[in-house]
């Protein structure tokens, strides 16, 4: 038996240490956090896919999801009065983070960004860092969410689904690559089904002339955030449901999780939304497998590794010219 | 064609001379610093003294960030990661080099390095401070390789990937720091002072740079960095940045800032330039981290590879103005003293709220006055115009507050220490920086640049054939 502390391996193995288990344990933990990272990852590839740059700023705002997410289960749980947390619980909180956040990045983009259409894009690239700046030490303090790490109370329990061998998958797996999957789904259907997501495309593909052609373009630029930073949100509620304790809003895990899903969306082919889905798949692998067959030290060497082959071998990424239509 | 290179050779001066005009700056740098070190430092409170060493450190850091961000227009936000392989590298050859040469890791420096009036035997420097200054050497040489091994990825990343690059640089070198060994250290009472240096001696010397402290920080550095250290590597600093500047090397790293495709259209090698920029300017913080090291009062740790000191040095880059070098050492000098004072100044919330609505009323009316002038002129009233006129009203309000803050709730009546709100100021400094100046306080410009004198001397620059800043932004 092997229990590996830190914030990226949350369970233990469950005893049992033949290879097969090794295997699929490693595989389970690597698919629920890549498909974390994907949902990320496809926040910081639709602002880039519309504005070419990268929002420094969103990794805060999946520390605001998570952040949110803890006081919002306090407040219901005390609010319902119960010890055990009903089933509606989980998807109220998510929703109220989804909002917030979306509401916070509406306000963001529209204080900020905005102002900077016409700018230099390193400019803009500077504000995002100022934003991100600002939104990691409000945070931090006293008065906001404070620098002691928090644990949410326990929305799921700990229960088991079903097995493979002797790899238990529970609860909180399921239910995070399952919201992961349908909001995925969800904003592939949004980007390409719907009239806003070709709105959003044509934006993407060239802003003058989605313009000329009456794209009412500032609406779908703060669309495109919302849409974003909502994700963000539903990505920091999972990680907080699966990795229970908080961290402080500035502190540096929040900004390498931000860092691997930009590598995510990076290696999937940036400003393409399926691409970001895979690339997201990728990072976790790597950094699962990397940690339980290599060296767990070395997990963030990895990633940034990768982010630099792939930069060097094939800069436009996995799936960078496969799909033309890009978001 | 043999012609003109005789007369270029005839324009240019011959090697002796040119070798001794060049060296006259550094020459009368590295006085100034000793000047400092031995007249004025023993007549200044410690605590003045130890930020006069900030201030320095942070000069060499934000002019040698500015070569990249502000000169070349490449934004790389490691810039910490650069200090801490320096601090790294140099700590590991004072430390164990003092201790296999001298049997102890003490400073045995010399007046210039701060050692007491009455040490015996006292010189301007010791054996101590020629160590000190290869270590130093040795940590720039390391950084500078680290600067080429990342410059080399910027061959194929524009803006913001490279910026990612440098970031995941930074974070990497944080990482491969805290899985260093542990220091190898006396074991006090089992062991004399003469049987530890034997023990460093026998160890192989490949062996030693892995043991720097691990996550707990490389301590027990020998304290060598005094005012004059950092003053002389000022002073070259700021000699190599002006050179530099007006080098054809300088000219090629503006041209790439400017506009690459035409830089490379006019036969620049951008990638060339590109590495060239990210070493200079790693060197140099390589020696910066050299002198962070050795200073009192700072521990050297992993953490200072991180993002935090990284973007400390980007502030000031910005601020100051990207591509001006008297505008970052002005910004490095501000920023450092500022949270010295805001640490002991505290304010009452509704007191900040005042000073929000003052500047919100002030800038409101401003814009609205220019916004009429406008009008009046074109006969177009801006749309956007009348929705500012909000501004001011919030301003009133903001202010108003004040008059009955007897009756606000409690959080809005607290005191608030404004050293706490430091990042937050920057944050926002940035912030808004960018959207009203987005070039900094000075853009390219050099200080005497600006204000009724810039046009003398830029008429004067341009008789003489120098580069004429014409201008700001960053690309």
């Amino acid at each position: 038996m092997r229990i590996v502390c830190g914030p990226y391996i949350g369970q233990s193995y469950k005893g049992g240490s033949s290879r097969v288990d090794q295997f699929l344990q490693t595989l389970k933990d690597a698919v629920a956090i890549g498909s974390l990272y994907a949902l990320i990852a496809l926040g910081y590839t639709m602002v880039y896919g519309i504005l070419k740059f990268i929002n420094f700023a969103h990794s805060d705002v999946v520390v605001l999801g998570a952040w949110i997410s803890l006081l919002t289960a306090n407040k219901v749980l005390q609010l319902a009065g119960g010890e055990h947390a009903a089933p509606w619980v989980g998807p109220v909180v998510l929703v109220v983070a989804m909002l917030a956040c979306g509401a916070i990045s509406f306000t963001i983009e529209r204080l900020a960004y905005k102002p900077l259409r016409k700018a230099p894009r390193l400019n803009v690239l500077i504000t995002a860092i100022g934003v991100s700046l600002f939104l990691q030490n409000t945070g931090q303090l006293s008065a906001v969410f404070g620098t002691s790490p928090k644990s949410i109370p326990p929305l799921l329990g700990d229960k088991a689904v079903f097995s493979i061998g002797n790899v238990n998958v529970s609860l909180v797996d399921v239910v995070g690559v399952g919201t992961a999957v349908v909001l995925m789904v969800v904003l592939e259907w949004l980007v390409f089904h719907t009239k806003l997501g070709r709105a959003m495309r044509a934006v993407s593909y060239d802003t003058r002339n989605a313009a000329l052609m009456g794209v009412p373009v500032d609406r779908v630029i703060s669309f495109t955030f919302v849409a974003g930073a909502m994700l963000a949100a539903a990505g920091g509620f999972l990680w907080a449901l699966r990795y229970v304790a908080i961290k402080q809003p500035a502190d540096t895990s929040w900004t390498l999780l931000g860092l691997k899903a930009f590598v995510a969306a990076v290696v999937g082919g940036i400003g393409n939304v399926r691409g970001a889905m895979l690339g997201g798949l990728a990072i976790g692998l790597l950094e699962m497998f990397g940690s339980a067959y290599l060296s767990s030290d070395l997990r963030d060497v990895y990633v940034f590794g990768l982010l630099i082959i792939v930069l060097l071998v094939r800069p436009s990424g996995l799936l960078g010219k496969a799909i033309v239509e890009k978001v | 064609m043999s012609s003109l290179s005789q007369s270029t050779a005839r324009l240019s001066p011959g090697f002796a001379k040119a070798t001794l005009g060049g060296l006259w700056p550094v020459a009368l740098g590295l006085t100034l610093a000793a000047c400092l070190q031995v007249f004025i430092k023993p007549h200044v409170d410690a605590y003045y003294a130890l930020i006069a060493l900030n201030i320095g450190v942070n000069i060499v850091l934000a002019v040698s960030l500015n070569i990249v961000n502000g000169f070349t227009g490449q934004f790389s936000i490691g810039h910490a990661g650069f200090l801490a392989v320096g601090g790294y590298a140099a700590g590991a050859v004072t430390y164990y080099g003092s201790i296999r040469l001298f049997g102890s890791a003490d400073v045995h420096g010399g007046l210039l390095s701060g050692m007491p009036m009455d040490t015996e035997g006292l010189a301007f420097l010791g054996a101590g401070d020629a160590l000190f200054l290869v270590a130093l050497i040795v940590g720039g040489l390391v950084a500078a390789l680290a600067g080429l091994l990342v410059g080399l990825p910027s061959l194929r990343l524009r803006g913001d990937y490279l910026a990612i690059v440098t970031l995941g640089f930074g974070e990497i070198v944080r990482v491969l720091l805290q899985q260093t060994g542990t220091l190898i250290k006396r074991s006090v009472g089992s062991e004399t002072a003469e049987q530890f240096a034997q023990r460093v001696r026998d160890t192989p010397w490949w062996q030693l740079p892995k043991s720097v402290g691990g996550a707990l920080g490389f301590t027990d550095l020998p304290k060598y960095t005094s005012l004059f250290w950092v003053y002389a590597l000022v002073a070259v600093m700021l000699i190599v940045a002006f050179r530099l500047k007006e080098s054809s090397y300088g000219r090629a790293f503006l041209s790439i800032r400017e506009d690459e495709i035409a830089a490379e259209s006019m036969g620049v090698n951008t990638t060339r330039y590109k590495v060239w920029a990210f070493v200079i300017s790693a060197f140099f913080a390589g020696l910066a981290g050299g002198l962070f090291a050795h200073q009192l009062g700072t521990s050297l740790s992993p953490v200072n590879a991180g993002f935090q000191k990284s973007f400390d040095v980007i502030i000031m880059v910005v601020l100051g103005g990207l591509g001006s070098i008297s505008g970052a050492t002005l910004a490095a000098i501000i920023l450092t003293i500022i949270p010295e004072w805001l640490r002991g100044v505290e304010l009452q919330t509704s007191t900040i709220f005042v000073l929000i609505g003052l500047v919100l009323l002030v800038v409101g009316f401003v814009k609205a006055l220019k916004a009429r002038a406008i009008a009046k002129k074109t006969g177009i009233e801006d749309r956007a115009a009348r929705r500012r006129r909000i501004m001011p009203v919030i301003g009133i309000l903001l202010i108003s507050q004040t008059f009955f803050r007897g009756h606000l709730p409690a959080s809005l009546q607290a005191t608030i220490n404004l050293g706490e709100y430091r990042m937050i100021l920057y944050a926002l400094i940035l912030i808004v920086m960018m959207i009203a100046r987005p070039k900094g306080l000075f853009g390219v410009r050099e200080l005497w640049n600006i204000g009724p004198w810039a046009k003398k001397a830029r008429v004067a620059r341009q008789n003489s054939g120098g580069i004429v800043p014409t201008q700001g932004g960053v690309a």
